[in-house]
């Protein structure tokens, strides 16, 4: 005891150093917002280059299984360009709307990181802001739908993942056009999501397929999933639908950043119709 | 006793209103900006207690944070100067000096030592400041051009205002 105490006093310089020097960097990170934000984010130069690295050697493991993904998309874009083919244009008139065919645009983007077994899922991706990424943008991947950007760096983006008790899509039941609003809820079972608020008096059977309404950040008739089980009451008049998700969270590998182009347009108009009806 | 309290005080004040009010604004583009208000810390008494000294000179740097507004960083500059002033006190002065309540100023220690002291002492306070403010080691080139340009600008003004309040009393080292 006496021992450490002489310790002490004669190197006491030393350790008021430290204890003020480390209360001074606490102030520093606490306090300024370029520092905080070099220090602690997620998607910062030194955790995202690492990740990048892991994931380039992860990605080999995976390559099987991506491979095949991106030949059944191959398949299936190729299924729907015969379509337009075969169409014949010669007795049909052209309407074609012109900005509804450029009204997204799509980055393709490589996860490098990816939790499903946390109350609260994010995905890290290798795009940013200096590729045209920006925050709350959609994400989706070749089937379905995987979440919403949070943040960006130049080079990296960090997203919620459709697995986090936050997010919300706006969905349609099949070919009945009515719409409810998709959540993981409080989950865990990162292959179910609920569809919450479809009108009771709709007849729902299992096996019916979800789209994405259009509505929100995400483009019209995504697939995101089929019906498991039908009839959760939430209140009087609504029903809670518990479904299968397309996406497997556990091996995503290339996504989508979707950019609606017209948004700004869209909210300028509905926050006008909202003014006017005070 | 009570005379250096009072000295010391107006040394702070008059610094500080220096740094805040001229030298803020003087600078070569961002690449040399000095911050002379360190002089308060260099010239603190001699035999000071550790802990009041790193106190005075976390004080000190948070004083200059308020009006920089970054809060913290010159705040850990100034207690890394306060420990390399301990260091450097202790590998040149003998017992003697060491116990005196001098204040460590031009016109006590000799130019040669006083020199020595801003010098190295300055490059410390700015290498420390600069890593913490842009902390990252990204344009690292541009921080040590920085640090190099700022810490030559500080030593000038510093020796500068010392040349100013030149007085010669007594001699505590030989030569």
């Amino acid at each position: 005891m006496k021992n450490l105490w002489l310790f002490l006093v004669r190197y006491n310089a030393f350790f008021w150093f430290v204890l003020f020097f480390t209360v001074s960097l606490l102030l520093v990170v606490q306090n300024n917002r370029y520092q905080r934000s070099a220090f602690v984010n997620s998607s910062n130069v030194v955790v995202g280059s690492f990740y990048d690295k892991l994931n380039s050697w992860k990605s080999y493991l995976a390559l099987e299984e991506t491979n095949k993904n991106l030949a059944q998309e191959n398949a299936e874009l190729r299924q729907q360009l015969q379509k337009f083919i075969l169409a014949d244009t010669l007795d049909s008139v052209q309407i074609a709307d012109s900005i509804e065919e450029n009204r997204y645009r799509f980055t393709i983007a490589e996860v490098v990181n990816n939790s499903i077994h946390q109350k609260s899922n994010f995905i890290t991706i290798n795009k940013g802001s200096s590729e045209g990424v920006e925050k709350g943008l959609g994400v989706i991947t070749s089937n379905g739908v995987v979440g919403v950007v949070l943040n960006v760096s130049p080079h990296f983006s960090t997203i919620q993942s459709l697995l986090h008790p936050d997010t919300r899509v706006s969905v349609t039941l099949d070919t009945t056009n009515v719409f409810g609003s998709l959540a993981w809820g409080n989950n865990v079972d990162p292959r179910f999501a609920l569809v919450r608020d479809i009108p009771n008096h709709v007849k729902v059977q299992k096996g019916m397929k979800i789209y994405t309404s259009g509505f929100s950040l995400f483009p019209k008739g995504i697939e995101i999933g089929t019906v498991e089980e039908t009839g959760i009451v939430s209140g009087e008049s609504f029903l809670d639908v518990k479904i299968r998700l397309r996406t497997n969270f556990s091996n995503l590998n290339h996504v989508y950043v979707v950019k609606d182009l017209l948004e700004n347009e869209k909210n300028l108009l509905e926050t006008q119709t909202e003014d006017n009806n005070g | 006793m009570g005379s250096v309290v009072l000295f010391n005080l107006f040394r702070f004040v008059a610094l500080i209103a220096l740094q805040v009010v001229l030298f803020k604004n003087v600078g070569y583009y961002n690449l040399a900006t000095p911050f002379p208000y360190i002089l308060i810390i260099f010239l603190l008494p001699i035999n000071i207690p550790n802990f009041i000294l790193f106190l005075l000179a976390f004080a000190t740097g948070l004083t200059v944070d308020a009006f920089y507004d970054s809060i913290g960083v010159h705040a850990a500059a100034c207690v890394a100067l306060a420990w390399f002033r301990i260091f450097f006190h202790k590998i040149t002065l003998d017992v003697d000096a060491q116990n005196s309540f001098e204040t460590p100023a031009l016109g006590n220690m000799g130019s040669k030592w006083f020199l020595s002291y801003i010098a190295i002492g300055t490059v410390v306070h700015h290498i420390v400041l600069f890593h913490v403010e842009y902390f990252s080691f990204s344009n690292y080139l541009s921080t040590l051009l920085s640090i190099l340009l700022s810490s030559i600008f500080t030593i000038l003004l510093i020796m500068l205002i010392s040349l100013l309040v030149y007085r010669r009393k007594s001699r505590l080292l030989g030569n």
